[in-house]
């Protein structure tokens, strides 16, 4: 059979790493995946070093809308490293809290999306009604549904008092409950299962191999996680174990993340009861002495690692940010390999990278016919092959 | 094997449950106690210091004497503004302040300057 070329992207202007897929088919299977990066760059540690730091962090935050949270912690920890600040342990434990709530979001989030890419959209419709639960909850302690601006040099900029506590422990309730139906439905539903079970294979050998992070390892059994391998803040005080998955595939990533959710409300009860009392920042110079620090915490998907180089001036010199997506992407080529065309959203989607814009089109060519589908068409093709060739249709059981 | 339609049961007792969504412009959003809205701008308390114009990651905060001695204007890019309320932690005389004003869409970019005295 004649290999055709079937080029995907490259503009994801959302994603932190813009990214072309060139998949190379065989009929319908995948023979081999090229993953393309350097498109395009949005130049943000370059403005970073323009900026003084405290506007730098309000940059930071704005890398990611979904992780926003965990971008300017990573960025301030470093500062304070550098600057060798003591945040003061309220201020720890209320950073924890946003952290923990923004995984919880993007958690239910991608359960959302993973239920869309597979053409279960009552899924994906629950889980974001529930998801407005947390983001209430975010808007109430931080001010704001997506970028918490709660960081500040030496600390956190709003305190938590006991109404907002009373009130979050409520909606923490409400959310255990919630999760706790998905949990079944992930782990039970047979269509569910079906059409994820095997799909985007990577064990845990080659998961290690391409340093894979975040749920993309755990689902692999990779017990990776740097809240526990290198904890920061608050994680120096809070138990709470890692959740791994035999499964290796996209059902094994969904499990890890609804497992996951279950153990941040444990993590987020025992913060609120544990609060310390005390200042929730302290005051820092706006000169930074010099130095140079990595700081490295764990987003919802992953890993990110952020390195501050400081001349002892108000501006950064060096700013370097890793995401987690781009940890990700050596094995996305490796999942993709031996798969069908249909599983190509739900792979990709299954990695969690910012996928507000993936609206792109992708262009078959063979020979000189050409076609294009767009992102809509291609989960089209993806839900009505699954249907046809394998019998599942999840729009049925809605 | 399990059969499958686990979220038949919820979608049935959603039948009977009024909307989750809200009907935005009839009813208003809840806006929390900290919300970061537009920044209102006291002239009694400025002093002209500018920390908010140089902790602004947007500039969109620009301070100016007026014709009388010590007493500053302000003028707001809120096209620009980014809403983080840094200038509103920055200011040491609190002359700054959140509202809770959130909606200031425009077609027009210059109607969003706005001068405050």
């Amino acid at each position: 059979m004649a290999e055709i070329k079937v080029p995907m992207g490259p503009q994801h202007p959302a994603l932190k790493e813009p990214e072309s897929f060139n998949l190379i088919l065989e009929g319908e299977r995948i023979v081999d995946a090229e993953v393309k990066l350097g498109y395009n760059h949005r130049g943000i540690e370059k403005a970073c070093e323009s900026r003084s730091y405290i506007q730098s962090l309000y940059l930071t935050e704005r890398v990611c809308g979904i992780c926003s949270h965990t971008h300017s912690t990573a960025f301030i920890q470093a500062v304070e490293e550098i600057a060798k600040v003591e945040v003061p342990p309220r201020g720890q434990f209320i950073r924890g809290i946003i952290g923990e709530l923004e995984r919880v979001h993007s958690h239910l989030l991608w359960l959302g999306v993973a239920g869309h890419e597979v053409g279960f959209d009552t899924l994906f419709m629950y889980a974001w009604r529930d998801r407005e639960l947390v983001m209430d909850l975010l808007a109430l302690l931080s001010g704001n549904r997506v970028n918490y601006g709660i960081n500040t040099v030496g600390g956190v900029r709003r305190d938590i008092d006991s109404e907002q506590t009373q009130q979050a422990l409520k909606t923490l309730e409400q959310l255990t409950a919630r999760t706790e139906y998905y949990i079944k439905v992930v782990t039970e539903e047979p269509t569910f299962i079906g059409r994820l079970l095997g799909v985007g294979k990577l064990s845990k050998e080659d998961a290690e191999l391409y340093g894979a992070v975040g749920p993309t390892a755990r689902g692999s059994g990779v017990s990776r996680d740097t809240r526990k391998d290198d904890p920061y803040g608050v994680y120096q005080h809070i138990q709470f174990n890692v959740i791994t998955d035999q499964h290796a595939d996209v059902l094994g990533r969904s499990i890890v993340r609804v497992f996951e959710l279950l153990e941040s409300y444990k993590m987020l009860k025992e913060m609120f009861e544990k609060l310390p009392e005390g200042p929730i920042a302290v005051k820092v110079p706006r000169k930074i002495p010099a130095g140079e620090a990595v700081s490295r915490n764990e987003a919802p998907r992953g890993e990110n690692i952020h390195y501050v180089r400081s001349n002892g001036s108000e501006i950064p010199e060096r700013v370097k940010i890793r995401a987690a997506t781009l940890a990700n992407l050596p094995s996305i080529r490796h999942m993709l390999r031996g798969g069908y065309l249909a599983d190509f959203p739900i792979v990709i989607a299954a990695i969690d990278p910012c996928f507000s814009c993936t609206d792109r089109a992708i262009k078959v060519v063979q020979g000189k016919k050409s076609e294009i589908m767009d992102w809509g068409q291609l989960r089209e093709y993806g839900i009505n092959w699954y249907k046809k060739h394998r019998g599942i249709d999840l729009s049925r059981h809605q | 094997m399990k059969h499958p339609g686990k979220m038949v049961p919820e979608v049935i007792k959603s039948l009977f449950k009024k909307p989750a969504t809200t009907s935005y412009p009839k009813e208003k959003a809840m806006i929390p106690k900290n919300f970061r809205g537009k920044i209102k701008f006291d002239s009694q308390a400025c002093i002209g210091c500018k920390i908010c114009m140089r902790d602004c990651p947007a500039k969109a905060v620009q301070i100016s004497p007026t014709d009388k001695e010590k007493v500053f204007k302000a003028k707001f890019y809120l096209d620009r503004c980014i809403y983080c309320a840094q200038c509103v932690d920055s200011c040491p005389r609190k002359a700054l302040k959140s509202s809770s004003e959130f909606e200031l869409a425009h077609y027009d970019r210059e109607k969003l300057e706005e001068d405050q005295e």
